[in-house]
């Protein structure tokens, strides 16, 4: 494969479009299928053809506003439609080259207007199961010329200098790790993706995987030369089967086209990939705990050093990075660090993908360059909080995130400006609570996933964690009294302190930053035996709380 | 097993397709995959129960799975948790006597943007009403 035969692929593909006057995307992400738009595009293509028009019924990936599911993109005018299902197929059908349906017709500029794509660009415009979509929106164009024009220097140096740091969670420079594989000796290196997203509430890697599998795949074996490496697996969740499917498919076309097996584009270059399945364990985004997972062991983290980059899978130098980060790869390759590196804020360079979930009106999935406000992304693009209810917190960064209120709604996005106020990026799950939400509660509810997803391994986390959950629920069902809440703070710091791994390190951050910025709540409910958002079913105090010991 | 060469580290990948076939993981299958897989049986009883998505008891002729996700449950799927284990008079996690219907929970099923979520025997089905739960419930009962 060379880039000339990537050209005439995807002139063909072009060739092929052109002949029709409409193309109309379906999309059919887990969101919009769940709303049967597989009936829908069905529809739509027997009544195009009934209407005689000339158009082209095309099924997409995640077009982003899940919340205004099934949706349908008509091009080349760009008219969105939300809500459709087959009975309007005919409606639709009609309409082209007239008049929109008003009645269908979606208008967010607000929503998509403020969005930069880098990540999300093919995500509703390709077919994410024909790599010829892929290839006619220039994709593998970074891979033929990583291989046939860049040393694996020159590609970590454009990773460096674009200032891509992880998407996962951790925010480490992608260069900088990608430095330290490819310096690691070893006959045998590996290139891990993961896509075990178990944040609860978000759902970006699911929506790439699902909307555009290319995208990763390329990213991934552009790394894998860069460092090395000659095999390389997606660790992808099992609760994801429309992902695993697509990106088996996907695997599957690229090896037939030449971009995945032995010689690469009639390079030396050999890399094969491989898709190993989890099965329900949080713990396994955890980096050591992951490759213990592909290792086919519980998954169990191991303390740090060695790190990964230096022994990882089968005690070879591996590469793990985050779905998100490998998307953004081939786009970094393709057109430069330069390119990358003049979005975003000044430390946290280019665009995150954010789920934007809970109490507001347009849920979904929403890019934004680094460094936006706070206030922007839930008002703006979110159109804030539905149904007259007022705004009470923002939570990022999943179970190990932290809840931040109203008042700090105008921080910009980025990786340093969330830790220092208590909070982190995470994988970037987005969820918003109004005044129907109790913090105490919400802030059990993470101990409590906390307290399930514990390995075990380690004591603080394990038994720290049952402790806390012990001490959130006599606070929420009222028989806390102020020396719990003593207790529960000082047991936050040493969970903190103590823990093996990422979960328990930052298990105690919901806890901690409700108790920072919503401390009222919790004084409402020891002292006031009262709950004001009524969530909490607060009983007379029992004379047997006492009994309720908690076992330190 | 065979597609994956037999190799030790394809454990859960076999455990996997062992359940997606049975439905759950026996004490006999699990004695077969460590068998044929030369791991030994501590390590392959070890996985199967670390993992939530094994189950080692048999599951109902329908299940419902009510995702407890932050997204979800900020919508309220506590309540509809409450509702379900009421209706059947079984905890989540268990099957009813007649081995009808089957309550699971769920931490996020990855389709938040449609909250709350419920997996009524594998389909989703989102923004649920507690009614419409109940109704389904109902259904799956008298058939």
């Amino acid at each position: 494969m060379t880039i000339e035969e990537l050209e005439q692929i995807a002139e063909s593909v072009r060739a092929e479009n052109a002949k029709f006057d409409h193309e109309i995307n379906v999309c059919m992400g887990t969101g919009c299928l769940s709303q049967h738009s597989d009936q829908l595009k069905d529809a739509l293509v027997k009544a195009v053809a009934a209407a005689g028009k000339n158009a082209f019924v095309r099924r997409t990936g995640c077009m982003g506003l899940c919340a205004a599911g099934p949706l349908v993109l008509v091009d080349p005018e760009e008219i969105l439609y939300q809500h459709c299902n087959a009975s309007h197929a005919e409606t639709l059908a009609a309409s082209l080259g007239g008049e929109p349906v008003a009645a269908l017709q979606c208008d967010l500029r607000e929503h998509f207007d403020q969005q930069v794509h880098v990540v999300l660009e093919n995500s509703g415009h390709i077919d994410p199961e024909k790599i010829d979509d892929y290839i006619a929106r220039d994709g593998y164009q970074a891979l033929v010329k990583a291989l046939t024009e860049m040393s694996p220097n020159e590609v970590i140096q454009q990773i460096t200098e674009s200032g891509l740091r992880g998407r996962g969670g951790g925010g480490y420079p992608t260069g900088l790790k990608w430095g330290t594989v490819s310096k690691a000796s070893g006959d045998l290196k590996y290139v891990i993706c993961n896509g075990d997203e178990g944040d609860p509430g978000a759902f970006m890697d699911r929506s790439v995987l699902e909307s555009d599998p290319q995208r990763v795949l390329e990213g991934m074996t552009i790394a894998a030369y860069a460092v090395g490496a000659s095999k390389g697996y997606f660790y992808v969740r099992a609760e994801y089967p429309l992902a695993v499917a697509r990106l088996t498919n996907c695997l599957r076309d690229a090896r037939r086209r030449g971009l995945l097996g032995n010689n690469i584009c009639n390079t030396p270059f050999s890399f094969d990939a491989e898709i190993r399945l989890g099965a329900g364990a949080f713990v396994c985004g955890e980096e050591t705990a992951l490759i213990a997972s592909i290792e086919g062991k519980r998954g169990q983290p191991k303390p740090r050093p060695p790190y990964p980059a230096v022994s990882g899978l089968w005690t070879k130098p591996t590469l793990i990075n985050n779905v998100e980060t490998f998307a953004n790869i081939a786009p970094i390759v393709r057109k430069g660090g330069k390119w990358f590196a003049g979005m975003g804020s000044e430390r946290s360079k280019g665009t995150k993908v954010f789920a934007l979930t809970g109490k507001i009106t347009n849920t979904g999935l929403v890019e934004v360059p680094m460094g936006i406000s706070l206030r922007k992304i839930i008002e703006g693009i979110g159109g804030g909080v539905p149904d007259g209810h007022t705004f009470k917190a923002v939570q990022t960064g999943g179970p190990s995130g932290g809840c931040l209120p109203a008042e700090l709604l105008d921080i910009g996005v980025s990786y340093d400006a969330l830790v220092k106020v208590g909070a982190m990026m995470g994988s970037g799950g987005m969820i918003v609570m109004d005044d129907t939400s109790c913090m105490v509660n919400v802030a059990r509810f993470f101990i409590e996933f906390c307290m399930t997803e514990s390995c075990g391994k380690c004591i603080p986390c394990r038994a720290g964690t049952a402790q806390m959950h012990t001490l959130l629920t006599r606070i929420c069902n009222g028989s806390g009294t102020m020396a719990d809440l003593d207790l529960l703070v000082s047991l936050c710091a040493t969970v903190k302190e103590t823990s093996l791994c990422g979960l328990g390190q930052t298990a105690p951050n919901p806890v901690l930053s409700t108790l920072k910025y919503f401390e009222n709540e919790y004084i409402d409910h020891i002292v006031h035996k009262r709950c004001l958002a009524g969530v909490c079913n607060i009983q007379a105090p029992a004379a047997d709380a006492a009994e309720l010991e908690v076992l330190a | 097993m065979r597609k994956n060469g037999f190799a030790r580290h394809a454990l859960i990948e076999t455990l996997h397709t062992v359940q997606s076939s049975f439905g759950f993981l026996d004490d006999d299958a699990i004695r077969f995959v460590a068998r044929s897989l030369k791991v030994p049986l501590s390590q392959a009883y070890g996985v199967a129960t670390f993992y939530h998505h094994f189950s080692l008891k048999p599951p109902g002729k329908h299940t419902m799975t009510i995702c407890t996700g932050t997204a979800c449950y900020i919508k309220g799927t506590d309540k509809l948790v409450a509702a379900a284990e009421k209706r059947l008079g079984i905890p989540q996690g268990q099957t009813t006597k007649d081995g009808k219907i089957s309550l699971m929970t769920a931490r996020c099923v990855g389709a938040c943007g449609r909250a709350p979520v419920v997996l009524t025997d594998g389909e989703l089905c989102g923004q649920m009403s507690g009614e419409q739960m109940l109704e389904q419930l109902e259904r799956w009962a008298v058939e």
